[in-house]
């Protein structure tokens, strides 16, 4: 009781000579990197959303100049949702860490979602695919920043159908994710006029994929849906070929990074299309930047990567707006004030946490029409914001008022 | 005679000591992560009941802990119980678990035991991940500490940890019990000539049954708090890899001995949190050097290292 | 024409694909028993071992241009020498304890084979192309068999059975199998048994090599690619009779075919239904299909 009080009152007399300048807590904005950095994601995120995070407070202290300081720790959760929430814990309750980014894979955003609501901190959401961030389990410290389930399988299934893709059969990780995003994609395909054939539910993480593409095969499906991910899509993707299945019939990504690609090769990738929230090729802005990261990371950014800078840039623009960071008036800047950077054009924060921009629909290019390194896709179609991501009306989550 | 009244002197003392240091560690350290410690000292305690006393390796004891785990926190979460009724039932519901595997397996030992283990473990993982309650691999979230006996407020850290530190010392006490007992003399005998047990005329298959439901019962109470303490349970309490780990925090701080799985525990935890910050990838290469070096240089682990230390030293 | 409600032609190109994957999990079960057998050691590095194999064939193809046909040759035989030296100085101290140990350390040393190449190579894997002499698709009517993986069932089966023949049909297979009956006497008949023991060890896991050098151009190079599928050839050779060489060939090749039609069946089940089958068994069987108790 007595250190109780004591603290309250040390706390108190240190508080009053700042709050005059700026309502930071102890001057310092702390970011927390919470990734997997050595698992499944570690390509996609790992290591490279840990120099992404870096590359945006270094850009933030050169271009904004802050009265305040900002820090960074980093943890592996090792894709293990205890850790990842002992890990937010601590941060929040004993480090003072104002915010905890990254959060791949569901299981640990879920877990930090929570922490974060409990302790009044923000979590920034990127790496993670799961819709249900922004629906069911949303709450009003979380931002769902990159992309979601029905952003990739909405924008890959409305476009093949639209191309006349319109029988489709799909071969889905057997858990959560897999399933919505079949499911997401199937509403979409049947929207479209298309017709879903079928599907197989296979072992997560499997290596043979043969006996189910050929289920694929047998249904005489134009398209064959990949909802799976990492290893599963692209030991699919590969055994496709082998098999004959490319490019009889289309393959379609539903969860791909540009990792995947690079890891299988133009050759066995060609012509598949899927819809990406960001591709460094894309313009000045995005080269330029991507050139960057390239210099320290040696690989070309994903999407989560480019997500993960641009979510950061933007919360320390906020709590400089609020000159707080205080977590209500940060989210309420957020979610008011539009973002327009290299990563997001058309970048709004709806009151569900999901943050809406433009999505691009990309298809891989022929091993002879790519030029020089990481040159794998053609952008074909922008998916204006709007059209990208859920309806608000839909979502499910109770902080949209209806 | 003289020795072992001063012994139990001594462990005595031990245990006072480590008590009062229980007591006072969560002003020290930071509680969450100190609750975390006690959870996996207790689940390997439990372990080491069957491997260090028994002699029998189980190869799916993460199956006790995350189907307590998912037990408790259904009960709690979706049936609204109370977190002590919750940990009850995870607890009933690993001992009862802990019968059906025992039943298959007991009467097969060494590595066919360790594999049945693990096969029937294998399904229970395929349950929870295929059953449409658990919320297969996206976890059991939001699972509420609440209220202990209806009034005591569970989302205060330092209640939270009292409770869990109660819990362990309970669990502990009765591993203790048991290997201090006549039934643990018994087990010893049955590890040490298994034929020689039979024909001194103990039934010795209903011993080592009676012994895997208590470790397994004790698994699942650790289970059972560790998704009160992180309000979740996730697929990575069932997977084998947790088996593997269990088996190494016991290794690591000394099989068959009574400290060295909570030392071991603490050891593995403290390291899986410090250098998740600090070598990134490099966790699961220092994780394999830690296994290889106990199993070439100090077999008898931490805590039996040191006690041969003593043993050594009083002897001179 | 259906068999069970399931088109035939769905079910026999279901089979030969379950038989194919059986090769690979003959193979390296093989490999298992055999090191079993002579050491008494479970060894958890084997897959650990089979992602190595599929790592050398990669490696020599990008920064050393040494092809598929050599490397199926190189791979077995630098991995084996891994195998040597990891046994003649660790395994070897292992011998008198209990299986646990065996276990333990070769469990450590996947963790550190696992994680360097992680660090060195990420997760995403690598491609690794089919040879030029073995693409295309045999047309057999119910389904389009892609040569190569014709070709892995004709490798696995031809090293299974050379290998099953050397051990029961050759001098050196009966000192290995007489070594494993009673040490004491073969060395007493001045054979070298500690060098016979390291053999066994280079070559079962040169087994476990080759198996990654097929499994290479099927799939993607990846340092997880052995972590997953350890603890279900274990599964085989448990079932198998542990030690039992022909049994843990035709278990391989059995469990094969029973996945195949679990896929067919009921897809989701198919990665444990080898344990049911384990548990099974060892119910009926302790000791395993082939295994003499």
């Amino acid at each position: 009781m007595k250190q109780k009080k004591l603290a309250a009152a040390i706390a108190l007399m240190t508080a009053i000579p700042f709050a005059a300048q700026a309502q930071v807590s102890n001057n310092v904005v702390k970011v927390g990197v919470l990734t997997d950095m050595s698992g499944t994601y570690s390509d996609l995120s790992g290591q490279g959303a840990v120099v992404a995070t870096k590359m945006a407070i270094d850009d933030f202290i050169a271009n904004e100049k802050p009265n305040f300081k900002i820090e960074m720790v980093q943890a592996d959760h090792q894709n293990k949702a205890d850790i990842a929430s002992n890990k937010a814990r601590e941060w929040f309750e004993r480090d003072g860490v104002d915010v905890a980014t990254e959060l791949v894979t569901t299981s640990v955003a879920l877990a930090v979602m929570k922490v974060a609501k409990e302790k009044d901190r923000i979590a920034l959401v990127n790496g993670t695919a799961s819709a249900t961030i922004t629906n069911k389990e949303c709450n009003d410290v979380t931002i769902h920043y990159t992309y979601d389930t029905y952003a990739l399988a909405n924008g890959t299934a409305s476009a093949l159908t639209k191309q006349g893709g319109k029988t489709w059969f799909f071969l889905t990780a057997d858990y959560a994710f897999g399933k919505s995003l079949e499911s997401e994609a199937a509403k979409v395909v049947t929207a479209n006029g298309g017709k879903v054939l079928g599907s197989v539910n296979h072992p997560f993480p499997g290596t043979d994929f043969s006996s189910f593409l050929l289920k694929a095969q047998q249904s005489g499906a134009q398209v064959v849906g990949l909802a799976n991910a990492g290893s599963d899509t692209t030991n699919a993707i590969k055994q496709a070929a082998e098999f004959g299945i490319t490019p009889k019939q289309t393959l379609a990504g539903l969860l791909m990074f540009i990792t995947d690609v690079h890891s299988l090769g133009l050759k066995a990738t060609q012509g598949m299309y899927l819809t990406t929230g960001f591709y460094w090729d894309r313009n000045d802005d995005t080269r330029a930047w991507s050139r960057r990261f390239f210099e320290k990371q040696r690989k070309m950014p994903t999407m989560v990567q480019a997500g993960q800078y641009s979510s950061v840039y933007n919360y320390l623009k906020a709590v400089k707006a609020v000159n707080s960071d205080d977590t209500k008036k940060v989210m309420d800047y957020m979610k008011k004030t539009p973002i327009n950077d290299f990563f997001a054009k058309n970048g709004r924060i709806q009151a569900n946490g999901r943050m809406i921009h433009d999505m691009y629909l990309a298809q891989v290019k022929k091993p002879e029409e790519a030029k020089y390194p990481w040159d794998y896709y053609t952008i074909k179609a922008t998916i204006p914001a709007d059209q990208a991501f859920t309806p608000l009306k839909e979502s499910t989550c109770a902080l949209v008022k209806k | 005679m003289n020795t072992t009244t001063n012994n139990d002197k001594n462990m005595r003392l031990v245990f006072g000591v480590l008590f009062l240091l229980g007591l006072v560690a969560p002003f020290v350290v930071y509680p969450t992560f100190l609750m975390k410690i006690l959870c996996f000292g207790l689940f390997a305690s439990a372990f080491n009941l069957l491997l260090g006393f028994v002699g029998l390796l189980s190869f799916g004891h993460a199956a006790f802990l995350g189907a307590a785990g998912y037990v408790c926190g259904l009960l709690v979460r979706d049936s609204g119980l109370s977190p002590e009724l919750g940990i009850l039932g995870g607890t009933l519901a690993a001992g009862f678990l802990g019968w059906v595997f025992g039943k298959l397996a007991i009467r097969r030992s060494g590595i066919y035991f360790a594999m049945i283990t693990l096969a029937l473990a294998q399904m229970v993982f395929f349950i929870v991940q295929q059953a449409p309650m658990t919320g297969g691999e996206d976890g059991l979230q939001g699972v509420p500490r609440g209220n202990l006996f209806g009034f005591i407020d569970l989302d205060d850290n330092m209640s939270m940890y009292y409770l869990v530190y109660a819990i362990f010392c309970a669990g502990f006490f009765v591993i203790y019990r048991t290997i201090h007992s006549p039934f643990g003399q018994i087990l010893k005998a049955i590890r040490e000539n298994q034929p020689r047990a039979i024909s001194l005329g103990y039934d010795v298959d209903k011993f080592k049954l009676f012994a895997f439901v208590i470790s397994a019962a004790l698994s699942g109470l650790a289970g059972a708090t560790k998704t009160l303490v992180f309000q979740l349970a996730s697929l990575s309490d069932v997977h084998w890899h947790m088996s593997g780990e269990v088996v190494l925090m016991t290794l690591l701080g000394g099989l068959g001995t009574i400290f060295g799985p909570l030392v071991g525990a603490a050891t593995i935890v403290t390291l899986q949190n410090e250098l998740a910050d600090k070598v990134g990838s490099w966790v699961t290469v220092i994780m394999g050097v830690i296994f290889v070096l106990c199993v070439l240089v100090f077999r008898r682990g931490i805590v039996g290292e040191i006690q041969a230390l003593i043993r050594r030293s009083g002897i001179n | 024409m259906e068999i069970f409600g399931i088109p035939s032609a769905l079910l026999g190109s279901q089979l030969l694909i379950g038989l194919i994957n059986g090769s690979f999990y003959a193979i390296l079960s093989l490999g298992l028993a055999i090191i079993f057998g002579l050491l008494n050691i479970i060894n958890f590095s084997h897959g650990a071992m089979y992602m190595l194999g599929a790592f050398v064939a990669w490696i020599g193809l990008t920064y050393f241009e040494v092809g598929y046909w050599t490397s199926l040759l190189l791979a077995p035989v630098l991995v084996g020498l891994l195998g040597v030296v990891l046994e003649r100085t660790m395994l070897k101290q292992l011998y008198k304890l209990d299986h646990l140990y065996g276990l333990l350390l070769t469990f450590g040393l996947a963790l550190i084979i696992e994680g360097i190449f992680r660090d060195q190579f990420g997760v995403s894997g690598e491609g690794y192309a089919v040879p030029d002499a073995l693409t295309g698709l045999i047309p057999l009517g119910f389904m389009n068999l892609p040569l190569y993986r014709g070709w892995v069932v004709i490798a696995a089966l031809t090293v299974c059975f050379g290998t099953w023949y050397m051990i029961e049909k050759t001098k050196l297979g009966a000192y290995l199998r007489a070594g494993t009956e009673n040490p004491q006497i073969v060395q007493a008949l001045g054979i070298n048994v500690p060098m016979l023991i390291t053999f066994t060890y280079g070559f079962g896991v040169a087994l476990a090599a080759f198996a990654g050098v097929l499994a290479a151009p099927v799939f993607q190079v990846n340092p997880l690619m052995g972590s997953n599928l350890i603890i279900v050839v274990f599964a085989v050779v448990v079932i198998g009779g542990m030690g039992s060489i022909m049994g843990s060939i035709v278990t391989g090749l059995g469990l094969g075919l029973i996945e195949g039609i679990t896929k067919v069946i009921y897809p989701e089940a198919s990665s444990i239904v080898v344990f049911a089958i384990m548990i099974l068994v060892l119910l009926v069987r302790p000791a395993g299909l082939f295994g003499k108790s």
